[in-house]
């Protein structure tokens, strides 16, 4: 591992923390289009951004200090996440430390967090979220997990690197447990970032909310930290499903124009699938929270499914 | 002559039977001053010696007490070594925590207090014993002394008839186990002739049937110690009867026990296992692990929630220690090192964070007398010691990295992932469930844990005067601190827990781990090989660090740092009470709705015209009325049967002798030949 690996490293960590609300503005562009709204401008993630980080910061009397540290936990967690998953180059020198267990791990440290700070005022709404939020949780980190488990068993491995390389020097094949896997992975997906059919980012009812209910105390750079490390969790979760399910194009650190195309191909890839989100999203309706259990009873299913068919069919 | 660790272990154990004694005879206050300290310091030693024994062979000693013709036969190999230093480390945490605990005992009940030392020391005293003993007769007493020692621990407040009933759920639980053990024993030791040493035991071997039968009696026996369902039935009750340190060296070390009295038989005593002999071990366990933390999740009582955790991560031990058997059955002998390796890092693990989360929890009772969550909250702002402390054992629990919980979870994930390549093909489609189960049940722990600490510490009190809670005093503080230096040690250096685990899993499966483990260096874990999978707490810790701070500076350096205090906003709502918070009954509601057929659930639903609305929900063990009542009713017609023979009359009596009498006569004259 040389200087150029870390400088790669954290070129992308940067990097992930940048396009983060990029990604949320055109997802929210998309939104927009396809339901006959006028769409805001691409840069208005980092307007409010910066708008709420010249805010004063409002604290409720009752918090403790858990409830200041979350906020830099959080993002400080995200930031380290999106830096560990191969976007760009699959040799990254801090690859080794974390696994895709271990990355569950940081993801769901977080959000053990954030559901603790929600609790630390002693709202209503706050304690609802929180409930609410390890609901959604408790049901789909098993389901991350057996997805992962799946591509585990495909390559013998659990490090990311090897997940993804172990793809790409086989060449391309179709997997039926990966099949299954891809459909848990995207419900996953949709519910950890508080997508629609189980929660609605843009809601405004404190009764349907989960995601908004934790952070409604929140506010200033605390809050403005908050948007951004979800931001951030929508973009890992891409870059996990582009790294997982997508792997083509990704290259090491050898080859120089390899980082360029391959960086290229990333941005293709969050431009498609960043629309693709926001029309799935616009045709389906949200569920009452009562049916959120059986949407993410049937992601766990599904993924479970996708290991025996492996363990099945050898494939 | 040198100065053997088992020679030392000895003198531990006297030592701590002789600070027992001390107590009786010392005043109250005094004794908890001097002694508890003193057992703390002893308990050090002996994690001392535990280390010292890991690193070499079996020594054995006979000490000629006991029965005439039977003495008691001590040994210490790595095996037992490993179990005396988790007793002495937890041990010593934990005793430290006792000295200022029982402070308002020792002046208001000097009388109580010096019974409760007697015992502990005791307690702890038979628990070394267990480990060091070498022939079933020695063990069945260290075994039961250590059974009725917590016995009187756990019935401390009598006074009280929900406890008594505990205690004695308890007491009937353990000699079930304890029949079960005589039996193993019994048929371990038939056909030799010899005596009842484990030396003998270990040369004889068995038919697969008798062996099989010695494996279900051992499993029946230890198990109930174990709590693995269905005899989990008293731990949820006797645990939280206990005083707070008490729960916590029995959860945190006494069910342990039980872990080492199944290694111990199973892989000493009975020789190679069968095949299903796993695979029985790895569905009761996890079976056992997914109800322990469903009704840990809805229980509404700390030390009750604390005590169904304590079956789960039994369950998930278990299911580790049936994977190992499942792997050693069939010659896998990395996998099975793997396997072990995680169990014995899970015990481990478990008796650190449960004993600081049950002495947190003891430090809130003691401040607040107040074990119902839903009448808790908010004491991070008066506790802050037991709330920072505990939030520590509680991330561990939730198997958060990079803390220990997590490092166990993550071996025995990789255990099950480790392609298996059983001769039974049809296991190794069903070894992924475990894995599935497993992480299932990691997730619900999470969830457990947020509604543990988010009720108790955060929020706004519910009811409860604030300002009159104190903060624990610097004893307290010394204990939580020892067991949560440990959760993070522990999670921050699995490498070199791992190299010091190599000799237990060389005597039992032949294999070590530490060569492919640490072959990294002491940063990085990697069970097989670094393609395979690999992890490095340390550096994992060091980047959330650099990470968080570089925000932290960030944000700093580039915004302004100005802030306020407010009322809390809650959407604007004016009229905001502590009663609007989620209770724990609330919060574990969606666990009761989703999982409602694993719970005997029964609800009062007050109708919305109610004057005084009333609700009331109970959640109640349904294998209670699965297996127990169907046998009490059993028993009670069996004995009203043989309550026909009892007619209190004394004519019928000397019929009944006279008919013996003639019976016996009939036999002995129809022998003779």
């Amino acid at each position: 591992m040389t200087l150029v690996n870390w400088l790669l490293q954290g070129g992308q960590e940067i990097l992930g923390v940048l396009l983060a609300p990029l990604l949320m503005g055109w997802v929210g562009i998309w939104r927009a289009w396809l339901q006959n709204r006028q769409a805001p401008p691409l840069t208005q993630p980092y307007r409010q951004l910066f708008k709420l980080f010249h805010k004063e910061v409002v604290i409720a009397e009752t918090a403790s200090p858990l409830f200041r540290v979350t906020p830099y936990l959080l993002f400080g967690c995200m930031g380290l996440t999106a830096s560990l998953i191969p976007m760009v180059i699959t040799d990254l020198p801090l690859a080794g430390a974390v696994d895709v267990i271990a990355l569950v791990g940081l993801l769901s440290l977080a959000r053990v967090f954030l559901a603790l700070a929600a609790m630390d005022v002693g709202t209503a709404f706050g304690s609802l979220g929180a409930r609410r939020e390890m609901l959604v949780s408790f049901l789909a980190e098993p389901a991350l997990l057996m997805v992962f488990f799946t591509i585990a068993s495909l390559n013998a491995s659990t490090s990311l690197r090897f997940m993804v390389t172990g793809f790409a020097a086989r060449g391309f094949y179709l997997y039926p447990s990966l099949a299954f896997a891809g459909v848990a992975f995207l419900m996953v997906l949709l519910a950890e970032n508080g997508r629609i059919p189980v929660d609605n980012p843009e809601t405004h009812l404190e009764l349907t909310m989960i995601h908004e209910a934790m952070i409604l105390e929140y506010s200033g750079r605390h809050l403005a930290l908050i948007e951004w490390a979800n931001a951030l969790k929508l973009l890992i979760y891409f870059s996990l499903g582009f790294a997982l399910f997508l792997p083509f194009g990704l290259t090491d650190s050898q080859r120089g124009w390899g980082i360029l195309g391959a960086l290229i191909l990333f941005l293709l890839k969050l431009t498609v699938m960043g629309a693709g989100l926001a029309v799935l999203e616009t045709v389906s309706a949200k569920q009452r929270l009562f049916r959120v259990p059986e949407y993410l009873g049937t992601a766990f299913l599904l993924a479970v499914l996708a290991i025996l068919l492996h363990y099945l069919l050898g494939s | 002559m040198p100065l053997l660790p088992l020679d030392l272990v000895g003198l531990i154990l006297t030592g701590w039977s002789g600070l027992g004694l001390l107590g009786l005879v010392l005043p109250a206050r005094l004794g908890r001053c001097l002694l508890f300290p003193l057992i703390a310091g002893l308990s050090a030693l002996m994690a001392g010696a535990g280390l010292w024994a890991l690193q070499g062979g079996a020594q054995t000693l006979v000490l000629p007490i006991g029965l005439p013709g039977m003495p008691f036969h001590l040994r210490l190999d790595v095996l037992s070594a490993f179990f005396l230093t988790l007793l002495g480390l937890a041990g010593s945490g934990i005793s430290a925590y006792a000295t200022g605990y029982f402070r308002h005992m020792a002046e208001t009940q000097p009388g109580d207090f010096q019974r409760l030392i007697l015992l502990y020391a005791l307690f702890l005293a038979s628990m070394g014993m267990v480990l060091v003993a070498d022939d079933a007769y020695f063990f069945m007493v260290a075994w039961e002394s250590m059974a009725l020692s917590s016995y009187f621990l756990v019935t401390t407040d009598h006074e009280i008839p929900a406890i008594r009933e505990a205690g004695f759920l308890y007491l009937l639980m353990a000699h079930l186990g304890a029949i079960a053990l005589l039996l193993c024993f019994g048929l371990l030791q038939s056909g030799t002739g010899g005596d009842y040493a484990f030396a003998t035991l270990r040369h004889h071997s068995l038919t697969s049937f008798w062996s099989s039968t010695a494996f279900i009696l051992a499993l029946i026996g230890f198990g109930a110690k174990a709590g693995l369902l269905p005899l989990h039935t008293w731990l949820p009750e006797a645990h939280p009867a206990a005083p707070s340190p008490v729960s916590a060296l029995m959860s945190g070390i006494m069910l342990k026990m039980a872990l080492y009295g199944l290694l111990r038989v199973l892989f000493d005593l009975l020789g190679q296992p069968l095949w299903w002999w796993g695979a029985l071990l790895v569905g009761l366990g996890s079976l056992t692990a997914l109800f322990g933390v469903l009704f840990a999740a809805v229980q509404s009582d700390i030390k009750r929630l604390l005590a169904w955790s304590s079956v789960e991560n039994m369950g998930l031990i278990l299911s580790g220690l049936g994977l190992t058997l499942l792997f050693h059955g069939a010659g896998q002998e990395t996998v099975a090192a793997l396997a072990l390796a995680a169990v014995l890092y899970h015990a481990l693990n478990h008796a650190f964070f449960k004993g600081l989360l049950f002495l947190g929890a003891g430090s809130v009772l003691h401040a607040t007398a107040e074990r119902n969550m839903a009448k808790l909250g908010g004491l991070i702002r008066v506790m802050p010691w037991v709330a920072g402390l505990s939030l520590v054992g509680a991330l561990s629990l939730a198997g958060l990295p990079p803390f220990n919980g997590f490092v166990s979870e993550w071996l025995l994930l990789q255990a099950y992932l480790l392609r298996p390549d059983l001769p039974q093909p049809w296991l190794n489609m069903v070894l992924p469930l475990g894995a599935a189960v497993l992480a299932l049940v990691g997730a619900l722990a999470g969830f457990a844990m947020v509604k543990f600490y988010g009720i108790v510490f955060l929020g706004q009190a519910r009811g409860l005067v604030l300002s009159e809670v104190q903060d624990i005093g610097v004893w307290e503080r010394f204990g939580m601190g020892w067991m949560a230096l440990g959760c993070v040690l522990l999670g921050l250096f699995p490498s070199s827990v791992i190299l010091q685990l190599d000799t237990v899993t060389h005597a039992l499966v032949g294999q070590g781990l530490g060569a492919s483990a640490a072959r990294h260096g002491w940063l990085w874990v990697t069970p097989v090989s670094a393609n395979r999978a690999s992890y490095s707490p340390l550096i994992l810790f060091a980047v959330i660090g650099v990470s968080v701070g570089l925000t932290f500076l960030g944000v700093r350096r580039f915004f302004h740092g100005r802030w306020r205090r407010a009322p809390a906003w809650d959407c604007g709502y004016p009229f905001q009470t502590a009663r609007m918070q989620d209770s724990a009954d609330g919060f574990g509601q969606p666990i009761k709705q989703i999982f409602e057929s694993f719970f005997g659930l029964s609800r009062e639903i007050p109708s919305p015209f109610d004057s005084h609305p009333h609700y009331h929900s109970e959640v109640r063990d349904p294998l209670w009325a699965l297996c127990y009542l169907p046998l009490v009713r059993g028993v009670a017609r069996l004995v009203k049967w043989v309550g026909v023979l009892q007619q209190g009359r004394i004519s019928t009596y000397l019929l009944f002798s006279f008919t013996t009498l003639m019976a016996l006569l009939a036999l002995v004259t129809g022998s003779r030949p």
